[in-house]
């Protein structure tokens, strides 16, 4: 009994000394990026926060505390709602479409044909190409004197002679012009994470429901969307924290015009924060932001960890 | 009833072709566009489209480089791209000193609470510029770095790291731990460990960070256009769309050079690294 605790514990004590010994090793070498992420992404979070309630402007250090005013006058202007509404369109009916097409462009891509490896690479250049940049291209395609979609229209008879689209001169058009960038875009990046989820279902699984007698719909519908929930939820969260925290599309496409009609929050908050110098203004519109990103960080950490434990 | 399956598979290659030939084509033009645009002659490229008689997508006129000569010649474009450079390389180099060992740390020597705080940095990767700009141009102020590639520098590190520690936290989880062990059975310290056995091992995760850190840094736009404003100073992503337009006049064979330039060798080394990044989107999603 006496001897057994005895060469027991030599053994527990080595083991415990190379955990500590690790511990510390551990914290060491995780510590200066812990530390560059909490003053330079946590404090400035909060910093925001913190000037959301003050009357902080560009120009001087000084500034005082208004209390909710910021907010007050934001949610007063017809401008900031049209934003928010505008933000909430752009996300939403370009994530839908998104969606319905990246499926189909995965499924496509699923099966093989001559050419495929340069095809995967074209349809991704959308998603690499630095999004200034491309959005400068489009700028160049909605042109108002050289649009080569009015040409294109002109030529098959859809505007007839004095007809013209002013596509970034005319709301519902510049909102258009927005949203095909924004699919346009992400469609790439939701078809790759689409294909790697499809890549994952078994073959066995389309052998057995082909089996058992489901027809092509009712596998895809019932059998494979179902099985990629969890990477559908990836791709559908990601599309829309990149969506709905843009900012340079609406900014280099139509800088929010026509009369401030094509705003999303975070240009708006540009505008207000930075072009205006109404520090504390820009800081109240961009926390509008929060409340979505929240819930879908909550969402996120739900589906992890549900794909943990199963 | 043969033929007809074989009529039907023939339909669904058709279908399948066609839907191909759509969406490579809805995925191209914008880039179609820069191309034509950057080699065709102004007389050319400012026909108008009201023309039904000029067919924009095709060369009417010889094609020239007169656009790109500009662009190289006459711009700032080069110091543009030397100024993005700069400031990737020192971005990429801050981003590994900080992510590889929290990496390496999450992966191997954290146990369960190191987990839970993975999750957590990855979060921040959500945090967007557009929400951070504003206190940033307060601390960039105060610290004196207005208009200084310098705010960059210390600034864009807050999207790659957490990324990146995300994705290296991965990498050296997939590292078999038994070499490493068998190693430190062998004399070795485990710092000696990681530096010997683990970081060449670990080459091609490297190479991963670095490349995403510095597209990253490339695409960026936010950061830049708040913080730098004199021309010299710009980055590719600002300087093409706001200092290549001069007032009100667009140089667009110049300006679509320019995109195109930058966009397609980006594009090119992107489509090699692919796979490993949306392993670190979809890491328990997919087993």
């Amino acid at each position: 009994m006496n001897t057994t605790t005895v060469s027991a514990a030599p053994v527990l004590h080595a083991g415990q000394t190379i955990r500590r010994a690790d511990r510390r090793l551990g914290v060491f070498m995780l510590a200066p990026a812990l530390l560059y992420i909490t003053l330079l992404v946590a404090l400035p979070f909060l910093l925001a926060l913190f000037l959301s309630l003050t009357n902080s402007s560009a120009g001087s250090l000084e500034f005082s505390f208004v209390g909710l005013q910021n907010f007050k006058n934001v949610v007063a202007s017809p401008v900031f709602r049209r934003a928010l509404r505008n933000t909430f369109v752009f996300t939403f009916v370009s994530q839908a479409a998104v969606m319905v097409l990246g499926n189909v462009l995965a499924r496509a891509l699923m099966r093989p044909f001559f050419g495929k490896t340069l095809a995967r690479f074209v349809i991704l250049m959308p998603w690499a190409a630095p999004i200034s940049l491309a959005t400068l291209g489009w700028l160049w395609i909605f042109d108002s004197t050289f649009s080569v979609i009015n040409w294109l229209l002109k030529v098959v008879g859809w505007l007839g002679p004095g007809q013209w689209y002013y596509w970034l001169g005319d709301t519902t058009l510049g909102m258009v012009a927005i949203i095909t960038i924004h699919v346009w875009r992400m469609l790439p990046f939701s078809t790759v994470i689409l294909l790697a989820g499809l890549t994952s279902i078994p073959n066995e699984v389309r052998e057995a429901s082909a089996i058992d007698g489901a027809g092509t719909l009712a596998r895809i519908f019932q059998i494979e969307i179902p099985m990629m929930r969890p990477i559908l939820t990836v791709a559908v969260l990601f599309g829309v924290v990149f969506t709905f925290t843009d900012m340079s599309v609406v900014y280099l496409l139509t800088r929010g015009g026509p009369y401030n009609s094509t705003h999303v929050l975070a240009s708006l908050a540009f505008q207000d924060g930075v072009l205006g110098g109404d520090v504390g203004r820009g800081a109240a519109v961009a926390i509008f932001l929060v409340p979505v990103l929240v819930v879908l960080a909550i969402v996120m950490l739900r589906s992890s960890r549900r794909a943990e434990v199963v | 009833m043969a033929a007809r399956s074989v009529a039907r598979r023939a339909a669904g290659t058709v279908v399948h072709r066609a839907t191909i030939v759509f969406f490579l084509a809805f995925a191209v033009f914008p880039f179609y566009w820069m191309v034509v645009t950057s080699f065709k002659q102004n007389a050319d490229l400012y026909v108008g489209a009201t023309n039904v008689a000029h067919n924009p997508f095709i060369f009417n006129l010889p094609p020239t480089l007169d656009h790109l000569r500009i662009l190289f010649g006459q711009t700032l474009y080069l110091t543009w791209l030397r100024n993005t450079l700069v400031v990737g390389l020192l971005v990429v180099g801050i981003t590994l000193l900080l992510a590889v060992p929290a990496g390496y740390s999450l992966a191997r020597l954290t146990g369960r609470w190191g987990e839970r705080l993975s999750i957590g940095i990855f979060l921040t990767y959500l945090v967007p510029s557009t929400l951070l700009f504003i206190p940033f141009s307060r601390l960039v102020s105060l610290l004196g770095l207005q208009n200084s590639l310098w705010s960059l520098v210390i600034i864009y590190p807050t999207f790659t790291v957490p990324f990146c520690t995300w994705l290296l936290m991965g990498f050296f989880k997939g590292l078999p731990k038994e070499i490493e062990e068998s190693a430190m059975v062998d004399g070795c310290s485990r710092a000696g460990a990681i530096w010997r056995i683990v970081l060449p091992l670990a080459v091609p995760g490297l190479l991963t960070v670095v490349i995403f850190a510095l597209t990253l840094v490339i695409q960026e736009f936010v950061y830049s256009l708040t913080f730098i404003s004199s021309v010299q100073r710009m980055t590719v992503s600002v300087g093409v769309p706001v200092a290549l337009v001069r007032g009100d006049v667009y140089y667009w064979g110049s300006l679509m050079a320019a995109c195109l330039v930058t966009s397609v060798p980006i594009a090119i080394v992107y489509s090699f690294f692919l796979d490993r990044f949306i392993a670190g989107f979809t890491v328990g999603a997919i087993k």
